[in-house]
């Protein structure tokens, strides 16, 4: 990384894009607005990528002679363990931009880091209490099952997959956007080869893996960012005398910031704009396809429960790890001129601004410090481990896309459930292969485009359409097809609206004027939630056909199912 | 006979005793962990100097809280999973075994 020419300020934020859009701050917003410029060949990140691809593909391998089944393909037979589905989970979770973006956060502003950290963590619990047992003892593959479980397929099943697809296609351009501006940062590769790469991998990993060659990739970085970033942190609390005291204290006299960086800063701008990000952050999760499904890949209630007390864990673990990297680069990479563009300053010194001209923007901060603690040859690691992260969450993600289009409108809404296991895997992989091809062609596409809200956007639409038709559906008598799919319509609709209304995309990728936004918050989840559960209530209880009475008489043996696991499908015998 | 086994379910006082406890678990918990987190942003956003204050040397009250919340997440969870593996799942074989029977 010392070698590499300087690059320009505007890339900073490439990474925040893929997640932190969720913040909707300025921070999240700057991001990719510029080129990137490519940096000289890392043959060591490479190498090392190239390890953890030919591992994966081992793995692909030895999954496809089990995958038989179409319960194989989309939920692993069920037979994945509650301590390897926490770690799946977490893997989802801890993607590229909560490693680099979030100590990126931390390297910049410090105690703020923090605050975002712990908006993404405390989701998991509330999934735990309120809804991860029901679904399991609900659900087959996809969380549609679960919610039209007691309503009309058709229009249900189609619901449910339009919001799948919407979250997994916002998604995936954020994840290809980022990989090809990655790979031009960490691997010095073109733009494209990210695209193809990353397409053809997970295209492999999919058809011929399905859920169980997913999962094992997913497991697999989960453990090498794990062990990588432990790594890391170890290396800069002993640098301290693992005294936690005396780092904070060498980072306030190095960062430009000061003693500031250990106190709240502007990051939450006001209460409304917080609440409402919580709310997204929290329920978003609980509506995100390609983590519902994991639900789905463990035997029994028992081990779903199991999956998220691992999973919180290890993610929390993990966010404080990023706290003690972005302080570790603010203490070891701040000081040392080598990370930066410098100039020749008045007193013959070198000179650089310490956050804007760190080469490759603040989102490689991480990065640079792997270089300072581990030298090249760790550095390759960590670079190789950014990159695998995004071709795992883009393989979950592409899962989940094709199990919409797979079980939920073909097998469900076009064939009436008349089509054959055999059928529906079949429509499944073409549908992967569709969406590898799709997704190179975003990224392609977007390539120049500011796509940082993207991710913001998936979130509110995860938590204002899939979410509350989900957790009425398992919780509410009342609910029927009419209000599901009216209020989960006006859900979708007005999460995207208020998106597009609002500052971030209305005055930064539309250009209008700053300040002429019509819908002032960046996050709309407090409004499009209510305008979602209001709707689905209203239109439910208007709704007083005999259908709608069916609907409400066959609530009681769902919520029978739901709560003792009673006729819930189980694990395959493998 | 699915029928017959949600009938004698629905009737049986356990499936009750079961749900409502379990019910009002998760949601104790839940409000439990939602007024921790709001708690703590509704801090940042009205009265930040408060996480400000130095506790111990540059070390502030903020990072100590910051932790404790993310420890809490893990507890919270593992609270409610020792309970719903022992006392849940135990009362929930009972009701299925009575309703085969």
């Amino acid at each position: 990384m010392k070698r590499v020419s300087p690059t320009l300020a505007a890339m900073a934020g490439v990474v925040a894009a893929l997640t932190l859009g969720a913040t909707g701050t300025a921070f999240a917003a700057d991001a990719i607005a510029g080129a990137v410029q490519q940096q000289a060949t890392n043959w060591t990140a490479i190498g090392m990528f190239l390890v953890f691809v030919a591992g994966t593909l081992v793995i692909t391998y030895w999954a496809a002679f089990k995958t038989k089944t179409a319960k194989d393909f989309y939920s692993a037979g069920g037979g994945i363990t509650g301590f390897q589905n926490g770690l799946a989970i977490a893997g989802d979770y801890m993607s590229a931009a909560s490693f680099l973006g979030i100590s990126a956060l931390v390297y910049t502003s410090g105690f703020d880091g923090l605050i975002y950290s712990i908006g993404f963590l405390v989701g998991w619990p509330i999934i735990l209490f309120l809804v991860a047992e029901q679904l399991r003892n609900l659900g087959k593959y996809t969380f549609a099952d679960v919610a039209s479980y007691r309503l009309q397929q058709t229009p249900i099943r189609t619901l449910a997959a339009s919001g799948s697809l919407v979250v997994v296609a916002l998604y995936l351009i954020a994840q290809m956007v980022g990989a090809g501006k990655l790979i031009q940062l960490l691997f010095g590769l073109p733009y494209l080869y990210a695209l193809v790469i990353v397409g053809v991998l997970m295209i492999a990993y999919v058809t011929f893996g399905g859920m169980l060659a997913t999962t094992w990739v997913q497991i697999i970085k989960a453990c090498m960012l794990l062990g990588g970033a432990t790594f890391m942190a170890f290396m800069v609390l002993r640098h301290f005398s693992f005294s936690p005291e005396s780092m904070f204290k060498a980072a306030t006299e190095v960062s430009p910031k000061g003693v500031a960086i250990m106190s709240p800063g502007t990051l939450v701008a006001d209460p409304v704009s917080a609440i409402s990000l919580g709310l997204a952050l929290m329920f978003g999760t609980a509506g995100l396809p390609h983590i519902l499904m994991r639900f789905f890949t463990v035997a029994d209630a028992k081990a779903a429960r199991k999956s998220v007390f691992f999973a919180t864990g290890l993610i929390g673990y993990f966010y404080i790890l990023t706290f003690i990297i972005g302080f570790g680069a603010i203490t070891l990479v701040m000081s040392d001129p080598t990370f930066y563009t410098t100039a020749v300053g008045a007193d013959g010194a070198a000179a650089y601004d310490k956050v804007k001209d760190l080469i490759g923007g603040t989102n490689m901060a991480a990065i640079h410090l792997a270089d300072a603690v581990g030298g090249n040859l760790f550095l390759g690691f960590i670079s190789a481990v950014a990159f695998a992260t995004i071709l795992a969450v883009v393989a979950g993600l592409t899962l989940a896309g094709a199990s919409a289009v797979s079980h939920d409108l073909y097998a469900s809404v076009i064939a009436k459930g008349r089509a054959t296991d055999a059928q529906e895997i079949r429509v499944s992989k073409i549908a992967t292969v569709v969406l590898g091809i799709v997704a190179i062609y975003l990224g392609y596409a977007f390539e120049q485009q500011n796509v940082a809200f993207m991710v913001g956007l998936a979130f509110a639409v995860a938590a204002s359409c899939n979410f509350p038709v989900l957790l009425l559906s398992m919780f509410w008598k009342g609910l029927t097809t009419k209000g599901a799919l009216i209020g989960g319509l006006l859900g979708l609709i007005s999460a995207v609206a208020l998106v597009v209304l609002g500052p971030t995309v209305w005055e930064k990728v539309l250009m209008h004027e700053s300040g002429s936004a019509p819908f002032p918050y960046d996050n709309p989840a407090l409004f499009s939630m209510a305008v979602a559960f209001a709707g689905i209530w209203l239109f439910s209880t208007l709704d007083r056909g005999q259908t709608a009475r069916n609907e409400s008489a066959a609530f009681e043996s769902q919520y029978i199912r739901s709560e003792t696991g009673l006729g819930a499908s189980g694990a395959s015998a493998h | 006979m699915q029928q017959e086994l949600t009938r004698k379910i629905r009737n049986n006082p356990k499936f009750a005793e079961l749900t409502q406890k379990r019910t009002k678990f998760g949601v104790q918990l839940s409000i439990l962990m939602l007024a921790i987190y709001y708690g703590f942003i509704l801090i940042v956003a009205f009265a930040p100097s408060v996480f400000g204050i130095p506790i111990s040397g540059v070390i502030t009250l903020g990072i100590p809280v910051g932790v404790f919340i993310i420890v809490a997440a893990f507890v919270l969870t593992g609270i409610y999973v020792r309970r719903a593996n022992s006392e849940f799942d135990e009362l929930n074989r009972q009701i299925i075994e009575e309703a085969r029977r």
